[in-house]
Order: C-alpha cells, then sequence, then structure tokens
C-alpha cells in the first residue's frame, strides 16, 4: 500500500518544500568561479542559453548567455534563479526506504541496497502478474537520451505495454493535429520567422508567462508592422497590447477558426492555388464551416462579430503570417481539433514553408519536442517511428539486438495507467521526472491510485508531492549533473553541459536505470558509459524515421549553436523550416512539401463540441488553470526557490469584479471553489482581466491549493490530453481562512 | 573605463510583461550582493496587468542630489547618478521624497538610500546593465540611439520631461509610441452582446452563483 507513511505535516517537515535564497558565496560577489558553464535552463520549452558559475561544484550564479541566438541573453525570472535549486537543503542525496518508525516515514538506504529492493519489488510484480502489471511513468523534462533509455528500458528490459509520459499533459494535441495535417509533428518554422510577419496570431498562448523570451519576438514583428492578435478567455500581459484581443469563451476555439475560415472562403482570400497544388480535403473542410457564419461564430465563441470580422481580415489580406498556440487550446476533450482548426486556416492561408510564413506550438515542457519523438509515449519507438508499425520495429530492433516479435504491443496513456492501477491491471509503478498527484486531472483519484499499488519506486532529487507515495526513492539528478541533449521549442537540438556532480549517493538517472537493468539481470543493452554513447544509439535508432537525428553530433550542435532536425547525414546542416522546396523529406521523396507519399498537406474538418463539462445550474462557471511566470509545472524545484515562491506565493482565485460582487466578495477575501470532483480555498484576486463567467487558478501548488483537485479527467479522444482549460465550477465566499494557512507555508 | 557615452537606457512601459526578471536579475547582479535596485509595479491590477519597471532615470542634474543635505549622491564624469555612499549618508530620505521619478528606496536596515547605477561594475566594462541583459520583452533596452530608433521605428525616445515648473534631462530614454501605435484596448468592441460598457463583458448566467 503506498500511502503517504506520516501525516503530511510530519513529510513536510522532513522533506519540504522548503525555500532557498542567496546567501554565502552566492551572495559574495568577490567569489572568483571556477569555471563558467555554457548551458541551458532546466525549465520551459523555450530552453533559453545561459552560463552557469560554478564554485568548488557547486553553482554560485549565472551570467547571461548573449551569443546563443535564440535568446540572446534573455532569461525570465526562472532563468535567472535557477541556479538556486542546486545544493538545495531539501535535496535527496541517498536512497529512502518506507519505514513508518524513521523521521517523515522514510529511513536512509545504501544505494546498492535500494537498487536491490528495487529490483526485488519489479521482478515479483512481475512474476506474479505479468510485465504489463508493472508501469513506467516519465516525463518530457528528461534529455533526449534519458527519454530514449527510459522507452528502451520499458520494452527490452522490462518488456512492459504501460510507459507512458507527462507530455501527455502537455504536448500531445499539438503533435496529433500536427501529423494528421502535416504528417510530422515539429513547429514548422524557427522564431526568427515570427519577425517578418505581418500577423501574428496567438490562440491560448500565454506567451508572456509561460515562454516570456517569446514576448520579444513578437515585439520586433510589431515594431516592423505586424498585427497581434490574442485569442484567451483572460487579458494576460501579451494580450494586453494586442491590436485585436478576442476574450474567447473557454473551450471554443475550433468554432472561432472554423469561423475565420468561413469569412477566408466567403470574400475570397483562400490561396487557391497552394491549396490547388499542395493540400487535399479542402473541400469537405469548406462545406463543413459554411454553417460556421459570423453570426453563429459570435454565439458560439463568444466574441463580437466585428472583431471577428476584422481578425479574419487581417489574417485573410496579409502576406506573411504566424500562427501559434499552446495549452489553452490544447487541453480540450476536443484539443485536437482545435489544433486542426488552426492548421485549416494557416493551410487556407498558403502561408506556410517560406520565410516570414509560420505555424507552431509553443511547447510547454523543457524537452517538450524531443521529449515527445524518442520513444517514451506509449505507443512510440524512437524516430517518432509507430510502434505498431512492423517496419519501425524491424529497424529498432536491429539496433537494440533483439527479436522485433519480442516489443511489447502500444499501451495507455498516463491516465488511464492509473484506471488500470483501479481495475487491479496494473500492481505495481517506477516514476520519474513526473508529479501527477499534483498535474493530473481529479487528482482524488491518483492519490487513492498511488495508494492501492502493491510496489512503487520512485527516482527523484526532492522529495516530490508523488514520489512521498513510494516504497523505495532513489536519488536521481538534476538538469545541471548530468550530459545531454533536448530539443527546444523550435525543434532545435541543443546540449546540457554538465556543471556539477550529482551530490552525496545520488547517480545520474541514466546510470540508476542501468543498474537496476542489471540488478534485474537483464543489463544487455544497459551498459552506456555516458549520455553521448546513448546518443549515438539515439542517431541509428532514429535514422530513417521523421524525426531523424542521423546526422547530429555532438560537435555539429556546438559549431552550429543547435541543429534542427530532420538532419539524415553529417553533411546534412539541418532542418531550420519545414516544407520548403527540396527540403529532407523521406516520405514525399520529392512529391510535394508535407510527409505524406503525395507530398500534401491535410485539410481535416474540425469538429466543434462542448467541453465535456459546461456550466449549469448547480455549477454555474467555468473554471480554467494555467501558469504564473515565477512558477513552473508542479511546483517541485520552483516551490523550493526562495525569491520564486516570494513573487507569488498562494495560488488565487482570479474574478471579474462583476462576479465578485454578485458572490459578495472582496478582493482579497477566502473564497472556496467547488466542482464535482473537489475544492480549494484560496484567496479571490478581483480584476476585470477575466471573463465574468470564468474563473482562473494557477495549478503549480499541491494538496488543499491544488487547483488538480477540482479539474475533470475528460480526455480528447485522440490525443488522450486532459481537459484542464475548462470545467464547471461554483464559487462561494469561504466563512475563514482554511487550516493550512496556520499549518504549512506558502509553498507547502 | 567610462560607460559609452552613446549607450543609453530604453524604457519602454508598453512592453512590460511584469516578469519581475529585471529586478531577480538586479539582486543577483555582483555588486548589488542580493539587493535588487529597481523595482516594478502594476499600474492598478483590478483593471489592467500593466506594470511599469522603475529604474534611476539619471538625470542631468539630479534632484537627489541636489536635496542631499550630507552631499552623499555623486553623479560620475560618465553621467551615472550613484547610490548614496555610506560614509555620508545620514538616511533623512529627502532623496526617496524629492525624486521625481520615484526611485531612491530607503534601506531602513543599513540606513543607507539604494538604488540603480546602470550596473556601473557591467556598463563600465562594455557589458549591458543585468536588468537590459535579460529582460524577456525588452522593455528595458541597453544601446545607442541608433540602435533603438532602427529597431523601433514606430515609436520616439524622449529624454526631457517637465514636472511642474522643472524641466529635467535624463540620460536614461522612455519611448513613447508614434502616431500609427495601437491606441487603448477597446475590448467592448470584441464582445457578442457588446451591451456592456465592461471591457471584459461576458454575460453571467442567471440565478444564484455560488
Amino acid at each position: 500500500m503506498a500511502r503517504v507513511p506520516k501525516g503530511d505535516l510530519e513529510v513536510l517537515g522532513r522533506f519540504g518544500p522548503h525555500l532557498s535564497f542567496p546567501e554565502g558565496d552566492r551572495l559574495d560577489r568577490g567569489v572568483e568561479p571556477d569555471r563558467v558553464v555554457k548551458t541551458h535552463c532546466c525549465f520551459c520549452g523555450q530552453q533559453c542559453g545561459i552560463q552557469l558559475k560554478v564554485k568548488d561544484n557547486r553553482i554560485i550564479g549565472f551570467e547571461p548567455w548573449e551569443d546563443f541566438p535564440f535568446n540572446h541573453g534573455l532569461l525570465c525570472p526562472k532563468g535567472v534563479r535557477r541556479y538556486l535549486q542546486g545544493s538545495h537543503p531539501d535535496r535527496l542525496l541517498r536512497a529512502l526506504v518506507r519505514d513508518e518508525a524513521a523521521e517523515g516515514g522514510f529511513r536512509e538506504a545504501g544505494y546498492d541496497e535500494a537498487i536491490r529492493l528495487a529490483a526485488q519489488g519489479i521482478a515479483r510484480i512481475q512474476q506474479e502478474h505479468g510485465p504489463d502489471a508493472f508501469a513506467v511513468l516519465t516525463g518530457a523534462s528528461l534529455t533526449n537520451e534519458k527519454a530514449y533509455l527510459m522507452g528502451k528500458f520499458a520494452r527490452v528490459c522490462l518488456r512492459t505495454s504501460n510507459i507512458d509520459y507527462n507530455g501527455r499533459l502537455c504536448m500531445v494535441s499539438a503533435a496529433a493535429g500536427n501529423k494528421k495535417a502535416f504528417g510530422i509533428d515539429r513547429a514548422a518554422n524557427p522564431w526568427s520567422d515570427i519577425l517578418d510577419a505581418e500577423i501574428v496570431w496567438i490562440s491560448g498562448a500565454n506567451v508572456a508567462e509561460c515562454a516570456p523570451i517569446t514576448t520579444d519576438y513578437v515585439w520586433q514583428a510589431r515594431e516592423r508592422g505586424a498585427k497581434v492578435v490574442v485569442v484567451d478567455p483572460r487579458m494576460t500581459p501579451i494580450a494586453r497590447t494586442a491590436d485585436l484581443y478576442l476574450p474567447v469563451r473557454p473551450g471554443r476555439d475550433v468554432a472561432l477558426f472554423n469561423g475565420i475560415l468561413h469569412l477566408m472562403i466567403e470574400s475570397g482570400w483562400v490561396d487557391r492555388a497552394f491549396v490547388e497544388q499542395h493540400t487535399t480535403g479542402f473541400d469537405e473542410v469548406a462545406a463543413h464551416v459554411r454553417e460556421w457564419t459570423p453570426r453563429r461564430t459570435a454565439e458560439v465563441t463568444g466574441i463580437a462579430e466585428k472583431a471577428i470580422r476584422q481578425a479574419a481580415e487581417w489574417w485573410g489580406t496579409a502576406k506573411r503570417s504566424f500562427l501559434l498556440h499552446a495549452r489553452g487550446i490544447e487541453h480540450s476533450s476536443h484539443g485536437v481539433q482545435n489544433v486542426l482548426g488552426a492548421i485549416n486556416i494557416v493551410l487556407a492561408s498558403g502561408r506556410i514553408g517560406r520565410a516570414g510564413c509560420g505555424y507552431a506550438t509553443i511547447t510547454g515542457q523543457g524537452n517538450g519536442q524531443g521529449g515527445r519523438e524518442h520513444g517514451q509515449k506509449c505507443d512510440q519507438l524512437p524516430g517518432a517511428r509507430d510502434l505498431a508499425d512492423p517496419k519501425a520495429r524491424e529497424h529498432v530492433a536491429k539496433v537494440w539486438g533483439v527479436p522485433p516479435d519480442s516489443f511489447p504491443a502500444p499501451g495507455v496513456d498516463a491516465y488511464e495507467i492509473f484506471r488500470r492501477v483501479e481495475q487491479g491491471g496494473v500492481r505495481g509503478l517506477l516514476s520519474i521526472c513526473f508529479n501527477p498527484v499534483v498535474s493530473l486531472p481529479d487528482s482524488d483519484f491518483v492519490r487513492r491510485m498511488l495508494e492501492k499499488l502493491d510496489f512503487y519506486v520512485a527516482i527523484d532529487f526532492f522529495l516530490s508531492e508523488t514520489a512521498r507515495h513510494a516504497d523505495l526513492v532513489l536519488p536521481g539528478s538534476l538538469q545541471e549533473e548530468d550530459e545531454g541533449t533536448v530539443t527546444q521549442v523550435e525543434g532545435r537540438v541543443i546540449r546540457i553541459r554538465r556543471a556539477v556532480d550529482p551530490p552525496g549517493e545520488a547517480r545520474e538517472d541514466w546510470r540508476v536505470i542501468q543498474d537496476l537493468a542489471k540488478a534485474l539481470g537483464r543489463e544487455k543493452g544497459f551498459t552506456f558509459t555516458s549520455p553521448r554513447e546513448i546518443f549515438e544509439e539515439l542517431r541509428r535508432a532514429s535514422a530513417g524515421g521523421i524525426a531523424d537525428y542521423a546526422g547530429i553530433t555532438w560537435e555539429k550542435i556546438e559549431r552550429q549553436h543547435g541543429v534542427f532536425w530532420p538532419c539524415p547525414s553529417e553533411e546534412h546542416a539541418g532542418t531550420p523550416r519545414l516544407f520548403e522546396p527540396g527540403s529532407w523529406n523521406p516520405v514525399a521523396r520529392g512529391n510535394g512539401p508535407f510527409y505524406f507519399p503525395d507530398g500534401r498537406a491535410r485539410f481535416n474538418v474540425a469538429r466543434y463540441a462542448p467541453p465535456t463539462e459546461d456550466p449549469d445550474a448547480e455549477y454555474p462557471l467555468f473554471l480554467t488553470s494555467g501558469r504564473v511566470v515565477s512558477q513552473y509545472l508542479s511546483g517541485t524545484q520552483t516551490r523550493r526557490i526562495g525569491p520564486l515562491v516570494e513573487q507569488y506565493p498562494e495560488p488565487r482565485i482570479e474574478m471579474h469584479p462583476r462576479l465578485a460582487e454578485r458572490l459578495g466578495i472582496a478582493d482579497g477575501d477566502w473564497a472556496t471553489a467547488e466542482t464535482r470532483r473537489g475544492s480549494c480555498t484560496l484567496r479571490a484576486q478581483v480584476v476585470r482581466t477575466i471573463r465574468p463567467d470564468t474563473v482562473f487558478i494557477p495549478y503549480h501548488w499541491a494538496g488543499p491549493k491544488s487547483v488538480n483537485r477540482m479539474t475533470i479527467s475528460a480526455q480528447d479522444p485522440i490525443s488522450k490530453i486532459p481537459e484542464y482549460k475548462a470545467c464547471a465550477v461554483r464559487v462561494r465566499k469561504a466563512e475563514g481562512p482554511p487550516s493550512y494557512v496556520r499549518e504549512r507555508e506558502a509553498q507547502q | 573605463m567610462p560607460v559609452p557615452a552613446d549607450r543609453h537606457f530604453f524604457i519602454d512601459p508598453r512592453r512590460c510583461i511584469g516578469c519581475q526578471a529585471c529586478v531577480h536579475a538586479c539582486s543577483e547582479c555582483d555588486t548589488h550582493k542580493g539587493h535588487s535596485m529597481i523595482h516594478l509595479e502594476y499600474v492598478d491590477r483590478a483593471h489592467s496587468p500593466q506594470t511599469v519597471p522603475t529604474i534611476c532615470m539619471h538625470c542631468e542634474s539630479p534632484t537627489c542630489a541636489e536635496v542631499c543635505p550630507a552631499d552623499a549622491i555623486k553623479r560620475t564624469e560618465d553621467g551615472v547618478v550613484q547610490s548614496a555612499r555610506k560614509a555620508r549618508c545620514i538616511a533623512c530620505n529627502n532623496c526617496v521624497l524629492a525624486c521625481p521619478f520615484g526611485v531612491p528606496k530607503m534601506n531602513v536596515g543599513f540606513e543607507l538610500m539604494m538604488k540603480c547605477d546602470m550596473c556601473y561594475d557591467r556598463t563600465s566594462v562594455g557589458l549591458r546593465p543585468m536588468c537590459a541583459t535579460v529582460c524577456p520583452s525588452q522593455a528595458l533596452y541597453f544601446g545607442t540611439e541608433a540602435e533603438a530608433r532602427a529597431l523601433r521605428p514606430r515609436s520616439t525616445p524622449v529624454h526631457e520631461f517637465r514636472f511642474g515648473q522643472q524641466t529635467i534631462s535624463t540620460r536614461v530614454r522612455v519611448m513613447l509610441p508614434g502616431a500609427d501605435a495601437a491606441g487603448p484596448l477597446d475590448v467592448t468592441a470584441a464582445m457578442h452582446g457588446e451591451e456592456a460598457a465592461d471591457p471584459m463583458a461576458a454575460v453571467l448566467p442567471e440565478g444564484d452563483l455560488a
């Protein structure tokens, strides 16, 4: 029974999150660093270049890296303070074994003993209940090398179908939509193409807070005359300065895209030559959007008809454009439809595959791109290959030196794995780089499923809220404690450089996995001596796939400040912009720019449906969730960094004054939000920058402050992404402060 | 080495996203020892996410220095107005009250006025100030006037300000939007229904909301 062994508060007391602030040699700037390491931020998908200052195997500060061509030294507050996660008092320095008698519920154990116990636990479950009874959950903050190794470990060593990753919460709707429309899942353009656009369309992307440095790209385009259109239920900092702001009702984005396409067709703004030469399926889509008149679009989206017409005119008549979207449209039970709707207006404009004509999703996680390419998804093999495809199995099996029929069948998504726990099919779990008890929706269910596990082993550097449920915690590595590569938002593969060694008995994650394979008696294929060796095998495994890394070397990354995949050979410089005439395309082979045998992009009918749970008489408002600029994902790292916590210590319920007045709530009052799944009592923030029918709560906090106790576990039928951006909620003024105020610090 | 005479700070509050990267970065700057010398505020969060970063404007005739009874605030030859000198500052707060831009802050614990010194340790060796180096929206930009005008043709840098009878010339420039800039956002125009004057108007459901 993987219950948290002690009361929450005792666990918090020993393992935090506690806060770290600059002190000692991190304040005394007279200290000369031993070296300055050029690497990248450990947080979001922008992967800004940064230099870390190292003294005595500790990171003592940073210096902007102005030569790195993506961010030119720019950083957000998370990047500036990221170094404070190192040498942290909460850092796990030894393995932990659940022990009710020990302080905080865990005793420390030697590394070898812990590996032995982990292997015994895994073996016992698989022997008694079959290989699939043991599941693996991984994450998109892992390097490409680690992500690759996790997929291989699950398929070759554990032979379980049940591996999936936290990109399921993040990039999968965009991935599925891109594959359906373009045959490839990657940003179509480098960010430099934003600068030349005449219109930048941003749907459901809080650029200023979730991808802050992209703000400068948008502004550079504006300085050159571009119009900026922002679609969001909240007036975010980027929406404040938009030329046109469309305050869409939550969960209605595809209706807007269909309405825009309707007007493009009606007004003759479709690039007919492009559509004719390079696409299929337009007629069916055109027939489908006939019913999406401006009137109907306005009624469904809640956006004024004339604003829709204005947006359509700017989009329709531009010569160059860049469309960006993110989780706002993707976190939906029809997230793939939303994405397809967006792609339809890009294809109809004919503005893709050329300078200044772009389209991209803004990946959320550090390695959101690379982490979704090399086999830690339940249905995928390296090189963005399909696990069910016999040719793909054959290629990868050859690289791995195993028979193709030894691979398990495709498994299920991360949320479904927890449903399998409930049904009894999954009894054991290994997790790394994933904090589902904070990040998955309807998280009380997730917590109960963790408690139901027979055996749970976590690899982590801090004891996350999820790892507290583990029988065994193996101390893994922080980003700066290991080498590797990641693939950032543009599809550019870059180098993560090791700045310090893992402290205490902590090990690089790939070593932990290999030690487990050895203890399980199946070390063949898990005897790499460095991440670089893993990358060399990844190159071969991805060769010939769509996400082709065959020609990428660490030296080339260094030389070019990154290499854009596909890069099929060492002579090939990489592919910054997709879909250009003559660019590498192993699928179309000269038939056209897109990644289908006929070289044509696909229009897809994008169907509107309301969110799974729309407001009703009982729960009359929308609940939507997202990030704040000073925190990252489930907060495992950023809730431990003092200056970031001080910036925005605790979640607040954001609501419009008109709603607040009806509810009798004033700014700063305690208010209780409640859905069919759970409730949270938080302070209200009363602002005119949100739709009055919607409340917003950021999701980085745990326990009684976690919005995901309330969100719905409805998922997109194709991508399986959860519907974080819309469910029904009611809000009332609370009688007084909740008990956690007395018991917990802000970040806890 | 002096701060090059042709390199200036340019502030464009329209770009500011309120992220506080500048404030964090300032306190991480080598000579600031964990204290930020700048600040960033919401204009009126209830109405807008608009924020403004406040750095020292480095006046040609600094009011703060003029009102200092201890002569603790010095302007360097290259036009950088420095924090009060610890040996002289008597923590009287005159500078804090007098600065027309609201820049200096009193560090009560140190009994010392502290404010932006344009990262003298960086700018005097050819680097950019820490805040302008990291600012992700480049609301804070550091470069030459020619560079700023080339990169931002729709804005005009100004460095003369009038406060009543007082005209102040500063080393730091503020970007004023050109005539073709987008006006104030009229969100009412973007709402279906349009009946409400409220910029975020949307129809609330009838009945009991709680």
